[in-house]
């Protein structure tokens, strides 16, 4: 047996062997936790319409999420958020709870090595994928939207 | 003097001895299955230092010193440091080092370091380069974690292949004195690699290279697993270990109640480790306290100690390489 049919053969082995991420209980978990921070999210925005209610919607948006940004780091700060993103997953990651937290995160960790080349440089090495392709995309969805000219 | 058998193994006659152990946990590992065995138990993972990479080093430093303590001997009797760890450019090792004035040379075997150490070790002492050698390895949770994945405070999941590397160092002092334990062969590994490119499957990733250096030195010395007491491996974890019993099984060979993986034996099922633990530490500890210990109590009498390294690194596994793994093997007996 050639090295190459060797190895596939014992990948497919492996495959078949290792444990799956139980889908049941991790996709409730992520959608209850998930659907919990919109909630609050909007609990967030209605209470400041309510609050000021000359506020314009879009505006009161835009604080909601300087809101959610600023608690999420707050609690990756006190060590807290990882214990709820390992029990929650995606439902803590989509939300602007997770971009927030993989830049505090990284900002915590490489504070070490410096402000300038530690903290600064390597703040976005998480974040850093989910930003270029979030402008690359709206870039992308523009020129339809121009094409299009809807 | 050494003489080689086989193709791999090396026979020591006149046996090194293992004159002093020593073996510093974490806390996560402090509270695990081997909690009454290791010596010392951090309370605080950062041992009182800034970074994680300096507690490294100084879990390192303490091993060493506790080992050298333990075997009634004096820095200045020490001939040679043999040692290694995951970091790049193995600071822990090198940094500790430079701390303790001794004679070193770093090695590199990722998790296999412990293994490889010895069989250097026993390998100068039974040449005559050397009386007393200490050999010494460890790893750190928190700084291999930034290494090789991600910040520490990252909401993320780990995938159940995962495996927890282990805080903690361990040290052995090999001597050219009669002793109770001894090193009666050693069989260096070579690097072997299944095509495994996972870096959250370290097991299946390392399981092969065990295979290989198992049967070599089955074949080497013409034994069979049955004329072991113990045959343990250093990290495969749960997943792993049932890999190598299925290929050892292909071979011919099989592996029964006398095998288990430091890895898997670390922690208990309440600690959420997924399969068990890795790293350098992993093994390092639990020979230095577990196995020696119940080998002077004449619980195992011939235990075969592979520690077993993926030899792969963050760049190679971005550029989309396999992960070649390497298995070394110490044959320890007791007198």
């Amino acid at each position: 047996m050639n090295a190459e049919t060797r190895n596939k053969k014992y990948n497919e082995y492996v495959e078949a062997k290792i444990p799956k991420t139980k889908n049941f209980p991790t996709l409730i978990n992520s959608f209850w936790v998930g659907g919990l921070i919109c909630v609050i999210g909007q609990g967030i925005q209605d209470l400041l319409m309510y609050l000021f209610p000359t506020m314009s919607l879009e505006f009161a948006g835009t604080w909601m999420l300087i809101i959610l940004i600023v608690l999420a780091s707050l609690l990756t700060g006190l060590g807290i958020f990882d214990k709820i993103g390992v029990f929650a997953g995606a439902g803590t990651i989509v939300p602007i709870t997770g971009f927030s937290n993989s830049i505090t995160s990284a900002a915590i960790e490489y504070k070490k090595e410096g402000i300038i080349f530690g903290m600064c440089a390597k703040m976005f090495t998480v974040a850093g994928p989910v930003i270029v392709n979030g402008i690359a995309a709206s870039f992308i969805v523009g020129i339809i939207y121009i094409i299009i000219g809807v | 003097m050494a003489h080689r058998i086989g193709k791999q193994t090396i026979v020591f006659d006149s046996k090194p001895g293992i004159l002093g152990y020593y073996s510093i946990a974490g806390i996560k590992e402090g509270e695990g299955n081997f909690k009454e065995y290791f010596d010392c138990i951090l309370e605080d993972d950062t041992n009182g230092e800034k970074t994680f990479e300096h507690a490294e080093r100084k879990i390192f430093i303490e091993a060493i010193n506790g080992a050298i303590k333990k075997s009634k001997l004096t820095k200045n009797s020490i001939d040679m440091l043999l040692s290694g760890d995951l970091l790049n450019q193995i600071i822990s090792a090198s940094f500790a080092a430079r701390e303790l004035d001794l004679p070193y040379v770093g090695l590199y075997g990722a998790c296999s370091t412990m293994a490889e150490s010895l069989a250097v070790g026993a390998t100068m002492i039974e040449s005559g380069a050397a009386k007393n050698v200490a050999c010494a390895t460890g790893s750190h949770f928190s700084s291999a974690e930034r290494q090789y994945r991600f910040p520490l405070e990252l909401g993320n999941q780990r995938p159940p292949t995962s495996q927890w590397t282990v805080t903690g160092s361990g040290c052995t002092i090999l001597t050219n004195r009669k002793c109770p334990i001894t090193i009666a062969s050693a069989t260096f590994g070579k690097v072997v690699d299944y095509g495994v490119n996972d870096v959250n499957d370290m097991g299946a990733a390392m399981a092969p290279a065990a295979m290989s250096t198992l049967i070599a030195h089955f074949v080497d010395t013409n034994t069979n697993p049955e004329d072991y007491d113990l045959i343990v491996t250093g990290d495969l974890g749960k997943l792993g270990s049932e890999i190598l019993m299925d290929l050892m099984e292909h071979e011919g060979y099989k592996l029964g109640k006398n095998y288990s993986d430091c890895g898997q034996m670390m922690f208990d099922d309440s600690q959420k480790s997924f399969q068990g633990a890795s790293g350098a530490g992993c093994s390092a500890i639990v020979l230095n306290s577990y196995i020696i210990k119940k080998m002077l109590d004449g619980e195992y009498k011939r235990v075969l100690f592979c520690a077993t390294g993926a030899l792969l690194s963050t760049l190679s596994s971005q550029q989309g390489d396999t992960i070649p793994g390497i298995c070394h093997l110490v044959e320890i007996v007791k007198e």
